[in-house]
């Protein structure tokens, strides 16, 4: 595969990635706020950012390198079952409406950074937000990782990630590079740099996309050949498991799975720490909610991807390992020249999630370990410094992972870490609408959760894998597959439930809550002037 | 539109009509796509695509559209509270 390098891709790659680069270092200079020396400025954008910037963030976010070449690899390899990301991207949008303004409003008015932040103020609890903090950062760093992978994976195609017998230093140099920069940039600029690059980055991912969606359907013969060409190769006995390799549409006994993985990804986005981190970078409550409404954009884009996946079957691409499927198919689909710009927006399509989720996990350091454990009275240059070097440092650990271990041990973790921030969820949006539950039964529930969704994975074995074969199990007591994080997040809301109501009735201390119930439905002080919109915006209606 | 409507002035309730159609709104997405079975089926294509990835992606902006509508009801009403507890205060 791997036939020599394409220069012209090559070239107009490293333009791109060049262009970027000069914009994260300049992004430092964007919206220059007085004090730049804190947490909110460095972590957070001053918090200033209107509703097309937050949009761009959130998208950039969300929609990362790997899931562009995960998701439609998915569905390359087994058909219906890969589509699940698209209901699960339907769903998330419902669901952030109801309780993402809430966490904005509180977060706003006690100056809250991370979720920890304001688990620990809602139930006075320094256990229950070490918990959240470690959950968040635990989760994090193999994301941060298959970003990494993402990058390789259009390296590889573009043929400068070099052969087997290559040394490892030469092979791992342009990766090494990409990284070194995204390091640099992030230390220097903050959330301001993945804010401004994610304009680039969605502009060509959009662009990529449609180009994709009209031009390889037309080169293939339209979609009907397509999907009959892919339901003859999904029929085909896998020789591995001695049943089809997929099909084009769920049959009965994947029903459950394909709901459950569904439902659980949607609960699990936003406890993610990189979307809180971009969300509470919004400038008002209604930034968040109107950004309810246009983000699903994103998933319509995201269907027409995972269609790629079979694409890539009818094009008679042959790959060992699926995550080359797609970077595989454009190079062989498009002119060099525009197979470029597909590759230049994985690349940059990797570094923007990766300096978010850097971001974020440092935050979650500074605030919820380093200020509450070691220096409880850190000022706020301090916190800042420390944050900026433990992005560097979360960098560095994602990218010894990468090249340390085996690939598979990213995907693995990451499953991993799926299960593990859903487990989060009771104490974050339980704690948005209710004071009921007891921050120890939570922090049991909590504990449950992660122990029985980590022994599950664990036990699965897939035809490749002893271990950590997949994310689904059987559902115990109900007898069909379903997804893990979702039956440990069962698991972890009875036990929640039911300990809350023990300790209720033995009258265990319930720890101090510093918010009031208006503090939720709190906007941004009257008194602070609205900033000039940078973004061309409607002005809030509600201003008059 | 944000006039506040002649209401006795109080304690505003908490379960309103316009939240009802608003909560309906966004539930309605999650009956939709976890009712697999309605729609785990190749025909009828649409230009080629099989029912079950036309469905699911009409369903993105069938959803985009149900959020709106409940964002434009839940701005509306918080504006006529807002409105009511207020005066002329913004």
């Amino acid at each position: 595969m791997n036939d020599g390098v394409n220069g012209v891709a090559l070239a107009v790659f490293i333009f791109f990635f060049a262009l970027v680069t000069v914009m994260g270092f300049r992004a430092a200079r964007w919206r220059k706020a007085e004090n730049e020396n804190s947490l909110d400025e460095w972590g957070l954008g001053g918090r200033s950012f209107g509703t097309w910037i937050t949009w761009f963030l959130l998208g950039g976010d969300l929609y990362t390198a790997y899931t562009f070449v995960a998701v439609p690899a998915a569905v390359y390899a087994t058909g219906a079952a890969g589509f699940f990301a698209v209901p699960y991207t339907i769903l998330v949008y419902p669901l952030i409406f109801t309780f993402l303004p809430r966490l904005w409003s509180v977060s706003h008015k006690h100056g809250y950074v991370t979720t920890s932040d304001f688990v620990r103020g809602r139930f006075g609890s320094k256990s229950l937000s070490l918990a959240v903090a470690v959950t968040g950062i635990l989760a994090t760093m193999p994301y941060i990782a298959l970003q990494l992978v993402g990058i390789q994976s259009v390296l590889d195609v573009m043929g400068v990630g070099g052969g087997e017998d290559t040394h490892w230093f030469i092979k791992d140099l342009p990766l090494l590079l990409a990284f070194g920069v995204l390091a640099a940039y992030t230390y220097s600029s903050g959330l301001r740099a993945p804010a401004l690059i994610a304009f680039v980055k969605d502009t060509l991912i959009y662009i990529v996309i449609a180009v994709a969606a009209i031009y390889i359907p037309i080169k293939l013969g339209g979609f009907d050949d397509i999907f009959a060409k892919a339901g003859d190769a999904l029929g085909a006995t896998n020789p591995a498991t001695g049943k089809p390799k997929g099909e084009l549409a769920p049959s009965e006994s994947a029903h459950w799975t394909y709901a459950t993985l569904a439902i659980g990804s949607a609960l699990a986005l936003f406890m993610y720490p990189h979307s809180i981190t971009a969300t509470l970078s919004g400038r008002s409550r209604e930034v968040i909610r109107r950004n309810t409404t246009i983000l699903p954009l994103y998933s319509l884009m995201l269907g027409l991807l995972s269609l790629l996946g079979f694409m890539a079957i009818a094009a008679g691409i042959k790959v060992d390992n699926g995550q080359l499927a797609i970077p595989q198919l454009f190079e062989t689909m498009f002119p060099d020249w525009f197979t470029g710009v597909a590759f230049a927006a994985i690349g940059i399509g990797a570094l923007v999630p990766a300096a978010i989720m850097s971001i974020a996990a440092a935050n979650l350091f500074t605030r919820n370990i380093y200020k509450d454990f070691i220096k409880p009275n850190a000022t706020p240059e301090q916190e800042t410094k420390v944050s900026k070097l433990v992005s560097l440092l979360v960098k560095v650990g994602a990218l010894v992972f990468v090249l340390g271990m085996d690939k598979t041990a990213a995907i693995n973790m990451q499953l991993l870490g799926g299960i593990w921030i859903l487990q989060t969820f009771p104490a974050l949006v339980g704690g948005l609408f209710t004071r009921w539950f007891h921050r120890w039964a939570l922090l049991a529930g909590w504990a449950v959760g992660m122990v029985y969704g980590t022994v599950a994975a664990y036990g699965v074995a897939s035809p490749t894998q002893k271990h950590f074969g997949g994310s689904s199990a059987e559902i115990p007591g109900i007898g069909e597959i379903g997804y893990i994080g979702l039956t440990a997040f069962a698991l972890n809301a009875v036990i929640t439930v039911v300990g809350t109501v023990i300790l209720r009735a033995a009258k265990a201390p319930a720890g101090i809550d510093e918010t009031s119930p208006e503090d939720y439905t709190a906007d941004a002080p009257a008194a602070q002037p609205e900033p000039v919109a940078s973004a061309p915006e409607k002005a809030p209606a509600g201003a008059h | 539109m944000s006039e506040a409507q002649a209401s006795p002035p109080g304690r505003q309730p908490v379960i309103t009509p316009t939240r009802v159609v608003a909560g309906v709104c966004l539930f309605a997405p999650f009956v939709a796509l976890i009712w697999v079975s309605s729609y785990a089926k190749v025909e009828p294509t649409l230009a080629g695509v099989p029912f079950f990835y036309w469905y699911q992606m009409l369903w993105v902006l069938i959803s985009a559209a149900l959020t709106s509508i409940a964002y434009v009801l839940v701005r509306r009403e918080q504006r006529a509270r807002a409105a009511r507890q207020g005066g002329e205060q913004a």
